[in-house]
Formats: structure tokens, C-alpha cells, sequence
């Protein structure tokens, strides 16, 4: 790691004056200490958000609840309410890392968090991401990288609480003290390799996030969230479903179906999404929503489809497995995956 | 199966000894067999000098009983010092220069801005590199600098005031290289025209660990070997067989990943190098560096009081401890090197991988008739990957032939890791064994019967037979239907007595009734020290936690290397020895106090009394006020095992209870029954503490862990905690150990090691066979992840095992 500066700071303002001259913003720093330790990250001047008091906190409200980006995960994933009406949240925050993680990471972190790839990670790989001009992991190690919608680089989303939020049609507010706040939608919130390589998200570098708004969900929605990996704890996603059911008894008016670790920014389905709406949850259906979301049509290339690696078919498997079993834990209609992460 | 219960306590007085021959020796019955089942007494032939045989465990008072740990409250509280919390006055902070390339020639290492830097006090540049294998001829390569053969190899190393100035000045270090081409993959490096890991033949030799390969043997490219063995006519045996099985299995490389990293801190001073190590092995370091630096012995004090772990690749200084008391003689301050983590992954050792074909040939009863292995692994720029070990010692067999080859590649050179070639070996040969009794239409418990001819092992499959787990084992795979499948099966392990006669202690009684007892050994993590003081405990009637141990320092004693799983089978006699004749000093020290003759007193249960009456029994700490000078002590060393030839090997049965998602393709470990021996249990909570270990380590090595090397470029991809995959608490499954206490009439304590029977070898392999239990399926690689799971899953040509 390289020696830096580090300013502390307790009030948005204060670390709003505080972005220049090439800072990097800290909150609890599980994503930055680990790339900083690598090497891939070396900043001269560190930003500490986790003292801001203010951005932290769970708020209902009639239009939805608004989360303050320094809450932990684990007061997310612990909140009756979230719990009740937001499910697919709590699953997802409920499953990053482990609870000692869980405990400091905060959900503006989780959201903005750097690619996961190794390749990326290692200080030795000067890959696309980095600015320069070569993917390592097309002819190299891709076991866990992407099967859909790739393009020039196969990292996959890494975000977990990202898969719920963009389940559940959530915004961020980013803040800038030049141009005061701005919301973005989940959907909007990253940038695909293809349009911009080394700009992850649309976060300028004067702004911060200060919350996530997620509305109020439509009566008789249910949800849920599950991930799978070679471990079940402490594990990234091979392959994972945040499902959002709108629900008028048996049958579904609307459907959202989200993958994160199928592409390099998080995804829904649309095929599945269709051959959910206006019908009864049947595992039959489900399996088929499963199986159409790996024929999914490009959302930011022109790839058709799950196109696997040299080393990542079985992702192709996994998919429609994770998906069909959490339309149906969504549903109601099968218990908590003993299989998926917990 | 015969029962025989008899009273333990025949044979613990010396007055038992039955034959006193006059030539210093003495033979008396000894406990033999597991109780429950095969107990019995046996003569063995001592040195008259021995202490009285130990009854069995239910008839002592402290061993064989698990007092809790003797440096818990230590290590809980963080009292405990580890080498990474050794702070010197002035000490100054170590870091390595580690290659970025997989091969090149260094051409030249420019020193200058780091040197510059504030705070900066030495930079040490490596011209004798350890650990990876030597040309033996080195005039086929000249150069001034070590050739780089891995990534990660350390170049040089910078010791500067605190570690951020030693960390930055590292990086300011610039390495030239004359980049060669380079070979990663086994595979590829097999080829003819691979690029060559060392231009000509090369050897590395273990550690006192274990570990390396054999010497004498060919070389071609980067093939080193085979090394051949026989025994029988193995033709004749494939012509007598009436089933003969065939498979080829892979194993991956494992990293031994310690809690604690490698680490050292020297202090060199003109009279006495003194160094705190984290080390199986005090007298390795001490004797590895001076051996490097041409000192005596007697000028190199090696420390480990405290040890975070070591799976076989903590032997010798290796690279960190000649660089840091080379930098302290430099700079004429303490240094302290301690690796990172991915240091640790890249330079200091792993289990190398294999691939195996393995043939088997039996009787239409089971009776083996022959065994041929030819089995290919990768220790990277080392050697030792061979894994013939278990198809050489496990079962009985009419013949066997087994040739085995390293591949050197441009990685990390390998080291002991945890039973050597064991887990890799017993992967391969309890597979195909399990295969063998489908084809023969047996039950695998009683085809081991059949070729098994270890007594303890066979008191195991008993146990395992009348367990609840095996009970619920389908008689016929692939049995459920449903996306999950059950499944049970077996995988027995097999390691051998391993004595280090360099085992010694020192117990010292003091007049106010306190006991200490010293030895250079280190205690890795086992719980020797808890050992030790029970043993004292035994001896004197005093509670464990008022015995002093001192150990890890080699101002005491010669202790063991741990490694072999040799510690407590070796040193718990001498500590014993040592007790028992420091008790007898001491009763010869009090008896004048007491107006007796030594020989009439008696000291047992904490008490010392006399035979004739002539006093009432008075406490061990009132005798020891009586003592007529402050102290009074023994030495005592090892002394050769009692009958060594019928107990050459050991092992253990380890039973897995696994559930096959078919769809998502998770292996996960439901139940382990681990049913293991080690001699006499010494402190049965710590052993199966051990065995738990050890199933653990054995299951993530055969579901998760995995080395990856990008074939591009040589370097890994994974060397971190976060992509390299380590079980974590979810996979961690419900493990029972049934520990037999199994005597065989060795030594005074009677003990073997655990480290490496206990769980590694045998898990991965019963793992793989409640695999195929559930699935109907073989899985012939590790590890078992998703993506081998369900390309098995998914290849429909699999063989019908069942005749």
C-alpha cells in the first residue's frame, strides 16, 4: 500500500470541499483497502465518509423508504420492514461476504464497488479496464466472467445489493456541492465497458452518494434474491436471481427478473420477465422464464444470448436453475435454497 | 471378533519386569490392542532404565484425560507472542523484492533509489537462492544473480525503519531482466518442445519436513524421472488377475495458506545470532542458517514460543530467515521479515498436483494381484510430487510397480505439505478400490478387509460398519430421485511410524514443589505443551496448569522438526524418561530428610509415601521442602522404539455423507466419521481437535482450493484468500471422530502422531465415493467444483460399474 493522506470528515458539505486534487472517497473501505493493497489502486489522498452521521439510516416514507448510503448491510438486512416488503434487499444483503463484512460495508460502497476480475485485480494485469488495450480474461482464466452481453470485457457486475435495487426500479442520489443533487436510476447508474472501459459508473468525481430511494411497492408484490457460488459462505456470485413478483393471488401481473453475474453491468431479463407476466408461478413456468432469460436478446452489445467462455459453460446451466427457483421461493412455493448462499 | 478385557493394571509396577537378564535390559507385558476389542498384554524388551509401563488410559489420572489447553488462556487473551509481535529496540522492518516474471535471467538489481531513501538502513540482494531444485551441473547456467524460475521469487529484499518506507523502497528497486520463455501448465510442459524450467538434470532435496524427490533418476526435458519401484512379477499379476481396473485421476495444487505467514526476526550480534521464527522446527532454522553462514551451532539461538500454524512448509530459514539476519548483520540492528499473503501463495510451497493412471488387478475374491501406477505431478521448479505412497503401503498385494515423474514448471517450487503425495495418492487408489468392489459385487468395507492387513484400521471399518452413517449408505448408487441425491462413501488413510531420535528434555524440581520441564521442541498448534504438562502431572500429582513448560528455544534440549506427524510419538517419552528419573532424584534428594532409604519411598498421586510404613504419605510439595539441594532435575533423550518392525504404519477409516445438487452442481458435505488411531491418545480432545483439522483441510483441497497460473502470462491469478477458496464456516459439515485408542508397546508414553493420518488423506477420497454413491457417477478430478461437477454430470458415457 502507498503512503497517503487521509481527511476526515463528518458532514456532507465538508466532504463534498473535500473532492479535488485526485481524492478518493473511503467509506468503510472494504472494497478500496483491498485494491489499494493490491496495488491496483494507489490514491495520494483519502476522502473518510464513515463518520458522517447523516448518511446513515433506514427512512419509510408513504412514496417508499430512502436509505442513507453509509447503512451498513447488516442494518439492512436485519430491518423488519425491508425484511417484509423488500425481501429481495434484505436476501441480497443478507448474503454479501460474511457478517463480520457485512457489519462494516456500507450500501454506497456495495453499489460502487470496483470489478471483481483478477485480472483487474492484479497489479501485474494492465488490462482494457485499466486504460490500456488487452482483456487477459478472453484467452485466459474466465471460469467465473460473464455469459452474456459482454463485449470487450467479461468481468461481471459485481455489486449484490445492485441486483435487488434494480429488481426493485431504485434510484441514487449523487451530490455534487457545484450542481446540489441529482437522481439516478439503478439501470443508469453503470457504465457498459463497450461505451466507456475505464469509467465504471456515471459518479462524477465531485460527487458522492448520498442515498438510494427505493418506492413503494405495488400491492401484493413478493421477492427474493438468491446467489450461488462454489462456496456458500464468503463467495462471489457464479450465478444469481433477484426476482420481484407482482402478484394478484395466484397469477403475476409483472415480473422483474435481474442477473448479476451473467454480464458486466447487472441485468434484467426480459424474455423471462414476459413469459412471467399474467400468469400462475408454476415451476413449469419458471423453468421456462429460467431457460428464456439465456436466450435474452443484447441490452448494451449486439451478443444474442448466453455466449460462454472457454471455461464458463456451466454457467449456462446454473442460470436458469438460479432463476427458476427464486421465482418460486418469491412465489411462495419453494423454501430458502439450501443450495444458494446463506 | 475376540474381546479380551483385562485388568489394566498388570504391568505398571517395575516389579512385573519378567526377566531380568543381566545385560541392562529388562522385558515386561505391555498393553497391546484396542480396548473394546483386541486388548491384550504382550512382552516387549527395554532398557532396565525405562519407567514402569503406563496402564491404559481409563487407569490414569492426567493422560489420556483432555485438561484444557495449557497456553489457552494465552492465545485467547493475546498475551500469546507470536514472531510477528516481537518488538526489539531498534528494530528495523524487512521487505522482499519479488520477481514479476516467470523465467529470465536477472541481469542486474539497481540498488541506488532505494538506498537513498529516508529511513531506509540496508538493501540485501540474493545471490543463493533456497528452496527450488539445483542443477547438478550449475555451469550450464552463469549468472550472477539467481535465474528466475516463478513469479514471486524473491530478488532482494529492503530494511528500513518502519514497514511503509521498507514497502515503498522495495518498489524503488530496479530489477533488469533477460526475459526467457516460460512453462506453467503440466501438460504443456510435458511436450518436447516445451521451454526448458532448467537446462539440465536438477534435483531439490526435502526438508526436514519431508518433501523433494528422488535424485537418481533421468531427465529428459522437463521430465524428471520416473522414478521406478517393484516388487513381485507385476505381468504375472495382471495374468492372474480376474478383474482388472484401469482410471486416470488429476489432482490440483494446493497452498498450505497458514493463519500465520512466514516470518522471522533476526537479531545478529557478534556472539550469537538470535532469531524468533515462525517454524515447525527449531533445530532446522538453527541448523539452516548456520549452515549458511558457517557459524557454530552454539552462536545461533533459534525462538518460537508461539506458533500460527505450519502444514510442512515451515522447516529450515528458508529464503526470509538468511535474508533477515543477513540484513541484521548489515545493518547491525534486529530485522524483521514477515511474508504477505501473497508471498505465501506464490514462494514458500505448495502441494504439488498429479496425474495418475492407476491399474489394479484382483482375484474374483478380492485378493489383489497386482498394482501399477504411473503418475506425473508438478512441484514446480522443485521436486516431490510424487504420490505413490498409498498404492505402496495401504493393502496387500501379489505385485506392484509404480513410476513416478515431476514436471518442473515455472512456478513456486513445492514443500511437505500435510502427508506428502498422500491425499493425491489415497484420491486415486480408494476410488479405483471402491470401483474394484462394485466390479467384484462387494461390499468396499469387506473388500478392505480382504486386502487390509493393518489390525487398528480393521477395529476401524468395524466401527464405521455399525455406525449410523454407513448404515444409511444406499447399497446401490444413484438411488434418490429429485434434484438432490445422497450419497455415503469411504476412504481409509494410511501413514507410517516416524521417530525422530533428536528428542530430548529437561524436567527440574525445585524445593518449593514447583516443576518445569524444558525441550527446544515447538508446538505447531497441536497441543504438545498440554501433553507435556500432563505427562509432569502424571508424574508429580501436580494440576497441569502448575507445571512450567518452557519450550521452543534452543538454549533447551534438542527438540523434534515437526514434521512426519513425529512430535508426539518422539518427544512424549522423553519427557517421561525425564520425569521419572527427575523423580527419582528427587526421592533420593528427600529420603535423608526422611530417615529412609530412596528405594522405600514411593511417589504417586501426588504423594509421597513409604513402601515399609515407616512414615505417613506426606504431599509432593511438603517432600520437596525436605530436598537437600534447591534443585534436582533429569535429562532424558529418546531412546529407539520397544519392537519397531510390526508397526511400521498406521492410519484411519474417514466415512463422508454427501448431497449432490444435480442441477446447480454443489457438492456439499453433510456428515464426516472420521474413526481414527494414534498409539495411545495423549490428550484425546486435542488429537480429535487435529483430526477435525485435517477433515476440514481434506475437504476444502477436494471441493474448493485450487492454485491458478494464467498459461499466457506465469503469473497466478488467485494468490489472495479472496479468490483462492478455503472452506468457510457454511461448508464446514457435521464431523464425528471416533478416536480408538490403539496401543502397540512402543515407548514409555506409547503415542503416535496425528497430524497427517487424521482426515486429509482419507476425505477427499470418501467424498469422491459417496459422490458416485449418490450419483451413479465418478468424479476423477479436483477439485470438485460446480464446473466438474456438472460436465461429469453430463457425460453420459460413463461406465457401468457393476459386474
Amino acid at each position: 500500500m502507498n503512503q497517503f493522506v487521509l481527511v476526515d470528515c463528518t458532514t456532507v458539505d465538508g466532504a463534498l470541499s473535500q473532492l479535488k486534487d485526485g481524492s478518493v472517497v473511503k467509506a468503510a473501505g472494504v472494497d478500496l483497502l483491498d485494491r489499494m493493497k493490491n496495488g491496483t489502486t494507489t490514491p495520494s489522498r483519502l476522502v473518510n465518509i464513515r463518520n458522517i452521521s447523516a448518511l446513515r439510516g433506514i427512512h419509510p416514507s408513504p412514496e417508499g423508504v430512502t436509505i442513507g448510503a453509509l447503512t451498513t448491510l447488516t442494518e439492512i438486512s436485519e430491518h423488519p420492514l425491508l425484511q417484509s416488503h423488500y425481501t429481495i434487499l434484505t436476501d441480497a444483503c443478507g448474503t454479501v461476504a460474511t457478517p463480520h463484512i457485512r457489519n462494516m460495508a456500507t450500501l454506497g460502497g456495495n453499489l460502487l464497488q470496483e470489478l471483481q476480475c483478477w485480472y483487474f485485480r492484479s497489479e501485474e494485469y494492465e488490462c482494457l479496464r485499466k486504460g490500456k488495450e488487452i482483456c487477459f480474461a478472453f484467452s485466459g482464466l474466465n471460469q467465473y466472467h460473464a455469459i452474456m452481453d459482454y463485449g470487450t470485457c467479461p468481468s461481471v457486475a459485481p455489486s449484490t445489493s445492485a441486483v435487488a435495487l434494480l429488481g426493485l426500479n431504485a434510484s441514487v442520489e449523487l451530490t455534487s456541492a457545484k450542481r446540489g443533487k441529482r437522481m439516478v436510476a439503478i439501470k443508469d447508474l453503470y457504465v457498459h465497458p463497450d461505451a466507456n472501459p475505464t469509467k465504471f459508473t456515471v459518479l462524477e468525481p465531485d460527487e458522492l452518494l448520498t442515498a438510494v430511494m427505493i418506492p413503494q411497492p405495488a400491492k401484493g408484490t413478493r421477492s427474493a434474491y438468491q446467489k450461488y457460488g462454489e462456496k456458500q459462505s464468503n463467495d462471489w456470485a457464479i450465478a444469481d436471481a433477484g426476482v420481484v413478483l407482482e402478484m394478484d393471488g395466484n397469477v403475476c401481473r409483472k415480473a422483474a427478473i435481474v442477473m448479476g453475474s451473467a454480464s458486466p453491468v447487472v441485468r434484467h431479463a426480459p424474455e423471462a420477465e414476459a413469459m412471467l407476466a399474467g400468469k400462475p408461478i408454476t415451476e413449469e413456468i419458471a423453468r421456462a422464464a429460467g431457460k428464456a432469460a439465456m436466450q435474452g436478446a443484447p441490452l448494451q452489445t449486439a451478443m444474442q444470448g448466453a455466449q460462454p467462455l472457454s471455461m464458463n459453460a456451466y454457467k449456462v446451466q446454473m442460470f436458469p436453475i438460479a432463476i427458476y427457483r427464486t421465482i418460486l421461493l418469491a412465489a411462495g412455493q419453494m423454501g430458502r435454497d439450501p443450495s444458494a448462499a446463506s | 471378533m475376540a474381546t479380551t478385557k483385562i485388568p489394566s493394571s498388570t504391568g505398571v509396577s517395575p516389579d512385573a519386569a519378567q526377566d531380568m537378564a543381566g545385560d541392562g535390559m529388562k522385558t515386561v507385558m505391555m498393553p497391546v490392542g484396542v480396548p473394546g476389542y483386541t486388548l491384550r498384554q504382550e512382552p516387549r524388551t527395554m532398557p532396565a532404565t525405562q519407567p514402569p509401563v503406563l496402564p491404559i488410559n481409563a487407569d490414569l489420572k492426567f493422560i489420556g484425560k483432555s485438561p484444557e489447553r495449557w497456553d489457552g488462556p494465552a492465545k485467547v487473551s493475546g498475551r500469546a507472542r507470536y514472531t510477528a509481535d516481537i518488538q526489539l529496540p531498534g528494530m528495523l522492518y524487512a521487505k522482499f523484492v519479488d520477481a514479476t516474471v516467470p523465467h529470465a535471467k536477472v541481469i542486474s538489481v539497481d540498488t541506488s533509489e532505494a538506498e537513498k531513501v529516508a529511513g531506509v538502513k540496508g538493501v540485501f540482494v540474493i545471490e543463493n537462492l533456497l528452496g527450488s531444485a539445483k542443477l547438478l551441473n550449475p555451469s550450464l547456467e552463469v549468472s550472477k544473480y539467481p535465474i528466475v524460475r516463478y513469479a514471486g521469487q524473491p530478488i532482494a529484499a529492503v530494511a528500513a525503519t518502519n514497514p511503509q518506507i521498507a514497502e515503498d523502497a522495495a518498489k524503488l528497486v530496479k530489477v533488469k531482466y533477460d526475459v526467457m520463455p516460460f512453462v506453467v501448465d503440466m501438460d504443456q510442459a510435458r511436450r518436447a518442445d516445451a521451454p526448458m524450467v532448467f537446462p539440465g538434470p536438477a534435483n531439490q532435496a526435502g526438508t526436514a519436513g519431508g518433501g523433494g524427490g528422488a535424485a537418481d533418476v533421468p531427465q529428459t526435458g522437463n521430465i524428471h524421472g520416473p522414478s521406478v519401484h517393484t516388487r513381485g512379477d507385476i505381468e504375472q499379476g495382471f495374468k492372474d488377475a480376474d478383474v482388472v481396473v484401469e482410471e486416470h485421476y488429476t489432482t490440483q495444487v494446493q497452498v498450505h495458506n497458514a493463519l500465520e505467514s512466514h516470518g522471522v526476526v533476526a537479531d545478529w550480534k557478534p556472539d550469537l545470532l538470535t532469531v524468533w521464527a515462525s517454524t515447525q522446527g527449531t533445530a532446522s532454522v538453527r541448523e539452516g542458517l548456520a549452515g549458511f553462514f558457517n557459524l557454530p551451532k552454539s552462536q545461533v539461538r533459534v525462538i518460537t514460543e508461539f506458533m500460527g500454524g505450519g502444514f510442512g512448509a515451515k522447516f529450515g530459514p528458508g529464503n526470509p530467515g538468511v535474508v533477515a539476519a543477513a540484513l541484521s548483520k548489515q545493518t547491525n540492528a534486529p530485522v524483521r521479515l514477515m511474508l504477505d499473503r501473497k508471498e505465501e501463495q506464490l514462494s514458500v510451497g505448495n502441494r504439488p498436483s498429479s496425474d495418475q493412471t492407476l491399474r489394479i488387478g484382483a482375484k474374483k475374491d478380492g485378493t489383489l494381484t497386482a498394482i501399477h501406477l504411473v503418475s506425473y505431478g508438478t512441484a514446480g521448479c522443485g521436486t516431490g510430487a510424487g504420490c505413490a505412497g498409498p498404492a505402496t503401503n495401504m493393502y496387500k498385494y501379489a505385485s506392484l510397480r509404480t513410476e513416478e515423474s515431476d514436471i518442473f514448471t515455472n512456478a513456486g517450487p513445492a514443500t511437505a505439505f500435510r502427508a506428502p503425495g498422500h491425499p493425491q495418492g489415497a484420491f486415486a487408489l480408494e476410488q479405483t478400490i471402491d470401483e474394484l468392489a462394485n466390479r467384484l459385487g462387494m461390499d468396499p468395507l469387506d473388500l478392505r478387509d480382504k486386502i487390509d492387513e493393518n489390525s487398528a484400521r480393521r477395529v476401524e471399518r468395524e466401527i464405521v460398519r455399525n455406525s449410523a452413517i454407513w448404515k444409511s449408505r444406499h447399497a446401490t448408487p444413484n438411488v434418490d430421485h429429485g434434484h438432490i441425491k445422497r450419497g455415503v462413501g469411504v476412504g481409509q488413510a494410511v501413514w507410517y511410524r516416524n521417530i525422530s531420535m533428536d528428542s530430548a528434555a529437561e524436567v527440574r524440581v525445585h524445593q518449593d514443589g514447583s516443576v518445569e520441564v524444558l525441550s527446544a521442541v515447538q508446538d505447531i498448534g497441536g497441543g504438545l505443551k498440554t501433553v507435556m504438562a500432563q505427562i509432569l502431572s502424571e508424574q508429580f500429582g501436580v494440576p497441569p496448569q502448575q507445571v512450567s513448560v518452557k519450550i521452543g528455544d534452543t538454549n533447551y534440549p534438542v527438540g523434534p522438526n515437526s514434521g512426519g506427524s513425529v512430535t508426539t510419538a518422539s518427544l512424549t517419552p522423553a519427557v517421561r524418561d525425564a520425569a521419572w528419573n527427575a523423580a527419582q532424584n528427587f526421592l533420593a534428594s528427600i529420603a535423608p530428610a526422611l530417615g529412609a532409604q530412596p528405594d522405600d519411598l514411593v511417589l504417586a498421586n501426588g504423594e509421597v509415601s513409604s513402601k515399609s510404613g515407616k512414615f505417613q504419605p506426606i504431599s509432593f510439595r511438603s517432600a520437596a521442602a525436605k530436598m537437600n539441594t534447591s534443585e534436582v532435575s533429569a535429562q532424558a533423550r529418546r531412546i529407539p522404539d520397544y519392537d519397531r518392525k510390526a508397526y511400521e504404519t498406521y492410519g484411519g477409516v474417514d466415512v463422508a455423507e454427501v448431497e449432490v445438487d444435480m442441477e446447480i452442481g454443489l457438492i456439499r458435505v453433510k456428515r464426516i466419521l472420521a474413526v481414527h488411531d494414534c498409539g495411545r491418545p495423549m490428550n484425546p480432545k486435542q488429537t480429535m481437535n487435529q483430526i477435525n483439522g485435517g477433515v476440514i483441510q481434506g475437504m476444502s483441497y477436494a471441493l474448493y482450493e485450487n492454485r491458478l497460473i494464467d498459461s499466457d502470462y506465469g503469473l497466478m491469478v488467485n494468490a489472495n484468500l479472496d479468490r483462492y477458496q478455503i472452506a468457510g464456516s457454511r461448508e464446514i459439515p457435521q464431523i464425528e471422530v471416533q478416536l480408538i485408542q490403539s496401543y502397540i508397546g512402543q515407548s514409555s508414553t506409547d503415542a503416535s502422531g496425528i497430524g497427517e493420518p487424521g482426515g486429509i488423506i482419507g476425505t477427499p477420497a470418501a467424498i469422491a465415493n459417496a459422490f458416485y454413491n449418490a450419483t451413479g457417477v465418478r468424479i476423477r478430478s479436483l477439485p470438485m467444483t460446480p464446473a466438474v461437477v456438472l460436465a461429469a454430470l453430463a457425460n453420459t458415457s460413463q461406465q457401468k460399474e457393476t459386474a
